[in-house]
């Protein structure tokens, strides 16, 4: 390469390293209309809740399963908005739903009101041989402890409901609940507007039960049970219970912010409090900056001048990545930042087997620009093949889909693959600055 | 100067036979204590205002019927206490019933349920057994061209006993730790596990590559004399490559803060049993496979 390339290319690689570094670090020049980003950090970081509940599909039918879970995503959208949360996440997994709320104070109130939303359901009388039934079964697993109870045929029965049993049609088949008053008592009621394909079960479901009662549950508790004189078409009902005013407008909000569809259950809790955030961010920071400081150091004291330019690379390698940590941007977690620490240590592994491998042609008595060339080719293999397998094995981390590991594997590739650039790509354009100058004859520096 | 490293393999064999054996049996005896992540449970973190006895804690939480709860202090005025999977009310009453003692602050929080905990236990099973299959083929794959005088699929196959080696050893140790200091083999740990699979096949990597290239340059009589050769020649580089990285792990394990403390401990272990294991056994594998074979 002539040396006027050589020259325009670092140049380059340090107008590139010098705006990635204010990027990074916008503070320390503070250049105007200089664009400004944030790193963005993970719950584990800012402090934040990771929950995790799941939903109970066995209402529903398995090609409404998707439908109804996106209906609860929507929902539970709704009221995590409500609740003032800058960005919260919430992501459907099969019959799972993720809920991520950053940088939150009372966690406890967060997943009340997540919990609180009504579970709205409409249940029909048994025949009376079914009620019996039941009620029979019940009286036979009376005083009795679980182990015994399960030896009894049909145990399950007698926890059943022995008056009604469910029907499909539930709040996810709502379009609006408002607050209304009965004409004669103006007692307050809820009435309840169903969409279309609601409508049509009430009517089938009134239909069925004419001269029978149509019971209202909200969140497993009967409200009213209303006997249906006559088929209902239209697709509008109203629950008459002993409300005040307060409490029918109360339910009637929360029915609209959404009824949930399917009804869940918290099945996992993840918080971390914003003070030990506060003090995992401090403590990563600080360890990745001694290590830093550390592999510098004793690159430079092993591999002198070479060393010099290893850190230098290294350096460049540090901005570019957090540059581009910001602005993918990857959400920095504790896990993320330990893979990033540790791709520090590994990043100056290629340079290592370079320089080793430059010292061997040297001292064979070759020639600098020889040397170096050498030096790159022959240690290029066990670099791809090691990066390589580290990678491998990044990949097959992600598959593990726990946010911690995920973390640690995103930042650990992208650190890989960029070190690879750093190190071999940067380092060998500032060795071949050298080239033909009357540093290359001092071996000192070199071996 | 040469090191005659293959001529004392029989030594390096019984050393790791040792170091494996007691790691098997370390695991066997304590078992390995698996973090809530991957068995459901409940994990709380607090700071107190002044810290009460462990008893004093167990005492106060009694009446709430939770089963069995560990209390670990932890720091000056920090307390973890596990127990099994709680609701977000038994939650909630157990810093109430706290709050009594002395002022709380809670810093952390987990409860996992018992079907998430056996989901990821699966899938880092799996992700291990993958781990291991990929990388014994990479190597397999990536050394086809060499067939003299050891056949590449040997290459691999010696290292994946490295590997097995390099795994086997922090296991054992953390299955000590678990029993003796409640340390757990959390997520983290396992991720350390598998990185140390991608790591510290680094190593052996390197030493393979030069063997490769001795072979092809004819640079000793001997298959044996080209191994050693290769490896004297390789040391330096083994040995800085590692100090790097464990230079960086030493940091995060002494300012890196408790979650990352034991990752960190994890992966120093490992990878220098991987330094370790491709110099002395991976490499002297090869040897005694290469050796012909006596005739009667």
């Amino acid at each position: 390469m002539p040396k006027r390339k050589i020259y325009i290319t670092i140049i380059l690689i340090f107008i590139l390293a010098f705006f990635a570094g204010n990027f990074v670090y916008p503070q320390f020049l503070n250049l105007p209309k200089f664009p400004k980003k944030d790193f963005k950090l993970g719950l584990d970081l800012q402090g934040g809740s990771h929950l995790v509940y799941e939903a109970d599909l066995s209402q529903i039918e398995e090609k409404d399963k998707s439908e109804a879970m996106s209906g609860l995503r929507d929902v539970i959208e709704r009221r995590v908005n409500l609740f003032g949360v800058t960005e919260p996440v919430v992501q459907v997994q099969k019959e799972r739903l993720i809920v991520e709320l950053a940088g939150i104070k009372d966690v406890n109130e967060a997943i009340k009101m997540i919990g609180q939303t009504p579970y709205l359901e409409f249940k029909e009388e048994r025949s009376s041989e079914e009620t019996q039934k039941i009620l029979d079964k019940q009286k036979e697993i009376q005083g009795k402890t679980i182990e015994e109870i399960q030896k009894i045929p049909d145990w399950q029965l007698g926890l059943e409901d022995p008056y009604f049993k469910s029907t499909s049609l539930t709040g996810r088949y709502l379009k609006k609940a408002e607050l209304g008053f009965d004409q004669n008592t103006y007692q307050s009621l809820v009435l309840l507007e169903f969409n279309d394909e609601g409508a049509k079960i009430f009517e089938e479901l009134t239909a069925k039960n004419v001269g029978k009662r149509l019971a209202i549950y909200i969140d497993q508790n009967p409200i009213s049970a209303p006997v249906v004189q006559e088929k209902i078409s239209g697709g509008k009902a109203q629950i008459t219970g002993k409300f005040t005013v307060e409490e029918a407008k109360e339910l009637a909000r929360n029915l609209n912010a959404g009824a949930l569809p399917v009804p869940i259950k918290l099945i996992s809790q993840q918080t971390v409090g914003p003070i030990l955030g506060k003090i995992s961010l401090e403590q990563s920071l600080k360890a990745g900056v001694f290590g830093f400081l550390a592999v510098i150091l004793f690159m430079i004291i092993f591999y002198r001048l070479p060393g010099i330019l290893a850190s230098l690379a290294l350096g460049i390698y540090v901005v570019l990545v957090l540059s581009l940590f910001k602005s993918i941007p990857v959400t920095l977690t504790l896990a993320g930042i330990a893979g990033f620490i540790l791709s520090i240590g590994m990043a100056v592994d290629a340079n290592i087997l370079i320089f080793s491998r430059m010292r061997e042609e040297l001292s064979q008595g070759k020639s600098f620009s020889v040397s170096v060339e050498e030096g790159f080719r022959r240690a290029w293999s066990s670099i791809r093949d090691s990066n390589f397998n580290s990678l491998i094995v990044c990949l097959i981390l992600f598959t593990v889909a726990t946010s911690f590991i995920k973390g640690f594997a995103l930042t650990l590739s992208i650190g890989i693959l960029l070190s690879m650039f750093s190190a071999i790509f940067i380092t060998r354009i500032l060795l071949m600055l050298f080239i033909n100058t009357k540093l290359e004859k001092i071996m000192w520096f070199w071996r | 100067m040469q090191i005659p490293f293959t001529k004392y393999s029989k030594v390096y064999y019984i050393f790791s036979g040792l170091l494996i054996v007691g790691a098997i049996a370390s695991m066997i005896i304590f078992g390995l204590r698996f973090g809530i992540e991957l068995t459901g449970g409940s994990m709380l973190e607090l700071n107190f205002d002044q810290r009460p006895e462990n008893a004093a804690i167990q005492n106060k939480l009694e009446g709430l019927q939770l089963g069995e709860i560990i209390v670990q202090p932890t720091g000056e005025k920090g307390v973890i206490l596990r127990l099994k999977n709680v609701t977000e009310i038994q939650h909630q009453e157990i810093l109430k019933n706290l709050e009594d003692l002395s002022k709380v602050q809670e810093l952390r929080f987990e409860s996992i349920g018992p079907a998430i905990g056996k989901e990821i236990k699966q899938k880092t099973e799996v992700a291990v057994i993958l781990a291991l299959l990929s990388i014994t083929f990479y190597i397999a794959i990536a050394f086809r061209k060499v067939s003299r005088p050891v056949s590449s699929l040997k290459y691999g196959i010696a290292s994946l006993i490295a590997l097995f080696h390099d795994i086997l050893i922090p296991l054992g140790i953390f299955a000590a730790l678990g029993k003796f200091y409640n340390i757990e083999i959390t997520i983290p740990i396992i991720a350390a596990l598998l990185t140390i699979l991608g790591y510290s096949v680094h190593d052996t990597i390197i030493i393979f590559d030069r063997i490769r290239e001795n072979i092809i340059k004819r640079t000793s009589p001997s298959f044996e004399e080209t191994v050693n050769w290769s490896l004297n020649q390789t040391l330096g580089r083994s040995i800085n490559t590692v100090l790097t990285v464990l230079i960086v792990l030493f940091a995060i394990f002494f300012f890196g803060g408790q979650t990352l403390k034991y990752f960190a401990l994890a992966l120093i272990i490992g990878i220098t049993c991987g330094a370790y294991s491709s110099i002395f056994i991976a490499a002297s594998l090869l040897v005694t496979w290469g050796k012909p074979r006596k005739t009667i």
